[in-house]
């Protein structure tokens, strides 16, 4: 009984060392192992074996089985790794041919601009409000200390409509709106589109965009309105962005000035860029004007505030290096898909 | 405003800065200088030399040689110039000098022009005889220099002397950005004022004396303001005598430097007193003036005028004239007239120095299409206390000049003057508008600085009294803006905004907008932007019909061209337009987005403010059709929170889109929007030689629906039973009205019903078309069995059948 488990063994594993390939170490396995196979043969003939002997002999069929299992298992995880391998290799890609991208769509630059500016003000505590594109002169003017002759008022500038109608020409009208609402503190945000009335060529637009800024609260002062600013310099340009506050004029603020940055392409040392000077002009602002507060029923005894405006347009064009504004209301796709 | 910096030093004597410090300085005080140019740029060693001797070129017929005593030795020079001779004084460049341009006079270059020493036809010529060009000015501002040649000094030029310094050309330009409150400093003494302070160095005022003779001015001429309303102040004085000559170099030094060509003496101080007082002046011949009457009334409508350039003027009451007895002489405040203007023959001259309303004369010289320098400047509104103490100016000028003799006194016709304002002076609000610190004394030394005198009342409160020519200052607003731009931008400390709260946030609508742009790009649109408005010729184009209410369009008063005349009433044309660029680029399968209003007056001419729609526009050619831009909307739809299916309905009526490919788009019963193939003579009318695609949607029809509330909804934990079906319909029936059928029968169980097959051919009969479904039931709580399926199912075919529609075996 011994010496035919012993064959059997050695048969067996003659036969999985013989095998080159998965299906016949499997065969070997129905044959050794199967229900039908050798081993289970042998196991049937116990019934000729001594009863004293059995466990004995039980014990040694067991031992063949595992052995001959262990050695079956090894060679099969053997055979798939090389099976594996050879897979691999048959498989293997040129990564340099073209990717295949699903196009997405671009944003427009004005856009990316403006959603960069919302998202430092919104971060800020501002709330980001609209206003009606076609406006009244009181919006547009009257309630933003522009008085009726003002030279600003001239149909050079303005589009009008008829009568008391316009297409505004600053987002300054929303700060009315928002003040009207006689809801304080403020501090608000109003992007938008304005028109004036200027031929199309590589740096003016009739239609473009501003943003507009505007903060009342009580205590509100000139040195908030530069730390504010030069915050979302910072924010907008980097972090190493200087800025320069000059006296300027406007009617609905006082005092005014306008902010130049630090030229972000030379930092400041003077280039073509920024015309050698080493700063660029980017918005005005100004402590909001006691008439404009006192109009809106705001008191400018007890309430202050501060207002900045800048073009979008000239921030992407800035930003972007963009050289042409007509650029931007071609909607050519080959320039969108840039940004 | 152009001023050469030396003509500023001669009211603040002590200043004394470079070119850069006075630029950056005077800029961060409020009056900034746009740019700045030395006169002397690239001139270098050039002395004033006289010629001693001439002699003919031996080679050549149009070169001379001239010896020229340089002052330390004498050169020879070969020139070609035809106008000088022995004796003659002239601007010397030595060997290694360098000039500012060609003798062409046409653009310098950068960098100059380097002169050596070196030989003409075989002769030795060992430097250059300047004309003014190569010296980098012209004639116009030089006028006594010859038309072709070499400048000549007067004979009393100092020979060796610096050439650059004795032109006055050691000096520079700067160019000022004057803000419109700042009426003052569009003359040279408000600027210089404004450098006094910035300075913090004394200013000197011009000491006006006139002496005048014994006669009376009121013998010479009188004077009537009809409208005092547009003309608070008229002075005139007389002079007699006039001798037209030409002015001092120093003046013609200084106008040129303010970019006015000088003409002779009497031109030159009209001009030089404007641009030194700020002040407008005119010169009448007063031996033109009838009945030596001026009269200032308005014109009559439909009048024409002759002004000094010789053009005929249409005038109307609106514009305000200046007349003598008889007739009108001038317009005032803008130009005067050819019937009185100045010739070399004057002898008596009748000076106005006058305030007018600035808003009437900007508005008449918009009319008259006729700016000048004058109303350039009046029409920012003058201060009348300028206008007498300009006019003593012009009279001292006179005097000074040699150019004439003065008449006693001024006819001044004048609304009694405004008492100097005054604003109460409260050091805390100004610190506390600034959010500074700043000393009393401090801020008392910038008011004496700028003339703002401060007095002490009975009560004890502080004011300030503010000069005149200080239009701008009004309140205490003001006041904290001279304190801080004097003690400087620069300094005021940065801080932020505390005490009361607010949240950041964005409108829905506006987080609405954003949501759209993603989905957008991310089915691979781009984002254009068009314009508002637009040509009244986009409705043919878009074969809009003449009656539709589309054509009611907001119309501009005064547009940029027809092309821009109206404001937009829908959002196509400019889409259409942008694709065009597109394809006529040969930009292959373009896909554009736009976010933009369209404007929906309620009545014409507008008697509110109109319906402003944000359109969500969709346009596409090249890859993609109509399902395609279907499924975007869908896209974004389910992007917003709008999850229910919506419909399509394919009579649109845009005329447009393709009529047989087009359809509203509506949600629960409501249209939001449309979408279609754009029509093929649409295509044309926009020279798009491809099928194009398009959706719009109505955003303020559409946000109503829109939320960014989310509900999970448990995942299946039941097996889903499928069925396929496949019918033979009729060409008629659209499949969604199948769809509706399926969900409505389907109940409860039908968790989704998704066409897999469409086919309209040969084997299916003529009028039909093979539709083929895929049906899916599902329920929450249990495994269905099929006699749950077979039920709905039969409802469905049941429903089918009640349609006209046959099961395919």
């Amino acid at each position: 009984m011994k010496e035919k488990l012993e064959q059997l063994k050695a048969e067996a594993l003659r036969q999985i060392e013989s095998s080159d390939a998965l299906e016949k170490l499997n065969e070997v396995r129905i044959s050794f192992l199967g229900k039908k196979g050798e081993l289970t043969s042998v196991l049937k003939g116990m019934k000729d074996v001594a009863p004293e002997d059995r466990p004995k002999v039980g014990q040694l069929v067991n031992e063949t089985r595992e052995q001959i299992e262990k050695v079956l298992e090894d060679a099969i995880a053997k055979m798939e790794k090389i099976a594996r391998e050879a897979q691999m290799k048959a498989e293997v890609i040129d990564v340099t041919l073209p990717a295949k991208k699903s196009e997405a769509g671009h944003r427009h630059p004005n856009t990316i601009a403006m959603e960069e500016v919302e998202r430092i003000f919104v971060g800020m505590g501002y709330e980001v409000v609209e206003g009606p594109e076609i406006e009244t002169d009181y919006y547009n003017f009257a309630a933003l200390n522009i008085p009726a002759d003002h030279p600003a008022k001239d149909e050079q500038d303005t589009f009008y409509i008829s009568g008391d109608f316009l297409l505004r020409t600053q987002t300054s009208g929303a700060q009315v709106h928002e003040m009207e609402k006689g809801k304080l503190p403020i501090r608000m945000l109003a992007p938008g589109r304005v028109f004036r009335s200027d031929e199309v060529d590589a740096t003016h637009s009739p239609s473009f965009h501003q943003i507009e800024g505007l903060v009342i609260d009580k205590n509100i002062t000139f040195a908030d309105l530069k730390g504010t600013l030069a915050e979302f310099a910072k924010e907008l340009f980097g972090e190493d962005t200087k800025v320069k506050f000059r006296p300027h004029h406007f009617n609905f603020t006082e005092p005014s000035a306008e902010m130049d940055v630090s030229c972000f392409k030379c930092g400041g040392s003077g280039c073509r860029f920024c015309k050698g000077s080493g700063w660029i002009e980017i918005l005005g602002c100004g402590m909001v004007h006691p008439n404009v507060l006192r109009m809106s029923k705001i008191d400018p005894e007890e309430y202050s505030g501060f207002a900045f405006g800048m073009g979008l347009e000239r921030i992407a064009l800035l930003k972007y290096e963009i050289d042409d504004m007509r650029l931007l209301y071609e909607n050519d796709i080959r320039f969108l898909k840039q940004f | 405003m152009n001023t050469s910096l030396s003509w500023i030093k001669a009211y603040v004597p002590e200043l004394s800065c470079s070119d850069r410090e006075y630029a950056d300085a005077m800029t961060l005080s409020g009056t900034k200088v746009e740019t700045y140019e030395r006169l002397d740029k690239n001139l270098e060693n050039i002395v004033i030399g006289q010629i001693e001797k001439i002699e003919k070129h031996p080679d050549a017929d149009k070169l001379i040689v001239c010896q020229v005593n340089t002052g330390k030795e004498t050169i020879q020079i070969v020139t070609g110039a035809p106008n000088v001779k022995e004796g003659d004084k002239v601007p010397v460049v030595l060997d290694g000098g360098k000039v500012a341009g060609g003798h062409d006079g046409g653009p310098l270059p950068e960098n100059g022009i380097a002169i050596k020493a070196g030989k003409l036809r075989g002769v030795p010529s060992n430097g250059m005889m300047c004309s003014i060009e190569e010296l980098g000015s012209s004639r116009e501002l030089y006028p006594e220099a010859p038309e072709e040649g070499i400048y000549i000094f007067p004979e009393d030029a100092v020979v060796g002397a610096d050439a650059v310094e004795a032109l006055g050309l050691r000096d520079t330009v700067f160019e000022y950005e004057i803000t419109s409150n700042r009426v003052d400093c569009y003359s040279v003494l408000g600027i210089a004022r404004e450098a006094a302070a910035t300075f913090g160095k004394p200013f000197v005022a011009p000491k006006v004396e006139v002496k005048a003779n014994s006669e009376k001015v009121e013998d010479y001429i009188s004077v009537e303001v009809e409208d005092k309303e547009l003309c608070p102040r008229y002075c005139a004085r007389v002079c007699t005598n006039i001798k037209i000559a030409p002015s001092p170099k120093w003046m013609q030094r200084r106008l040129a430097s303010a970019g006015i060509r000088p003409i002779n003496n009497l031109v030159d101080i009209t001009n030089y007193v404007m641009e030194e007082y700020g002040q407008p002046m005119h010169a009448f011949d007063l031996d033109t003036v009838a009945g030596h009457k001026i009269i200032v009334r308005r014109a009559k409508d439909g009048e024409v005028f002759q002004t000094l350039d010789g053009q005929m003027r249409n005038l109307d009451s609106d514009m305000l004239m200046i007349c003598d007895a008889e007739k009108e002489i001038g317009i005032a405040g803008i130009m005067g007239g050819e019937n009185s203007k100045i010739t070399d023959d004057v002898k008596t001259v009748l000076f106005e120095a006058a305030t007018f309303n600035g808003a009437n004369i900007r508005k008449s010289a918009k009319r008259l299409g006729l700016r000048t320098d004058a109303s350039g400047i009046f029409e920012k509104g003058l201060d009348p206390r300028n206008a007498q103490a300009a006019i003593d100016r012009a009279c001292q000028l006179i005097q000074e000049l040699g150019c004439g003799e003065v008449v006693e006194g001024t006819v001044d016709v004048c609304v009694p003057l405004e008492e100097l304002r005054k604003v109460t002076f409260d050091d805390k609000r100004i610190n506390a508008l600034l959010g500074t610190d700043i000393s009393v004394k401090e801020m008392e030394e910038i008011f004496a600085r700028l003339e703002l005198r401060l007095e002490t009342e009975s009560d004890g409160m502080k004011t300030l009294i503010i000069p005149s020519f200080r239009q701008d200052i009004e309140g205490i607003a003001d006041i904290a803006e001279e304190v801080a731009r004097f003690y400087g931008y620069d300094k005021i400390p940065m801080t932020l905004p505390g005490s009361g709260s607010t949240t950041g946030k964005l409108p829905f609508s506006l987080r609405i907008e954003q949501k759209a742009r993603d989905i957008a790009e991310y089915c691979g649109f781009s984002q254009g932007m068009c314009y508002s408005f637009e040509s009244p010729k986009v409705f043919d184009k878009l074969l809009i019909g003449e009656d539709d209410i589309l054509r009611k369009a907001i119309t501009i008063a005064n547009p940029l061209g027809e092309d821009f005349s109206i404001m937009r009433t829908i959002s196509l044309n400019g889409m259409l337009t942008s694709l065009s660029t597109n394809y006529n680029r040969r930009n292959k399968d373009v896909r554009l987005y736009e976010l933009g209003n369209i404007y929906l007056p309620k009545e014409l001419p507008l008697t509110e403010l109109p319906d402003e729609r944000m359109q969500f526009t969709l346009g596409m050619y090249g890859e993609g059709d109509f399902f395609v831009m279907k499924g975007v909307v869908e896209e974004f739809f389910d992007g917003i929170g709008m999850k229910k299916k919506p419909s399509y309905d394919p009579n649109a009526g845009k005329s447009f889109l393709h009529p047989g490919r087009q359809a509203n788009i509506c949600y629960e019963g409501k249209v939001v929007g449309y979408l279609g193939e754009v029509h093929p003579e649409v295509c044309d009318h926009y020279a798009l030689k491809t099928k194009a695609y398009i959706a719009v949607l109505d955003m303020p029809e559409v946000i109503p629906f829109a939320t960014f509330d989310r509900k999970y909804v448990s995942l299946a934990k039941y097996p889903a039973v499928s069925r396929d079906i496949s019918m033979v319909v009729p060409k008629n029936i659209m499949v969604g009205e199948i769809e509706t059928m399926i969900v409505q029968r389907g109940g409860k169980i039908l968790e989704d019903c998704r066409l897999f097959d469409i086919y309209e051919g040969s084997q299916i009969k003529e009028g039909y078309k093979s539709v083929a479904y895929s049906i899916t039931f599902r329920a929450k709580d249990r495994t269905l069995e099929d006699s749950d399926v077979n039920s709905v199912m039969k409802k469905i075919l049941n429903g089918l059948e009640s349609m006209g529609i046959e099961l395919r075996s």
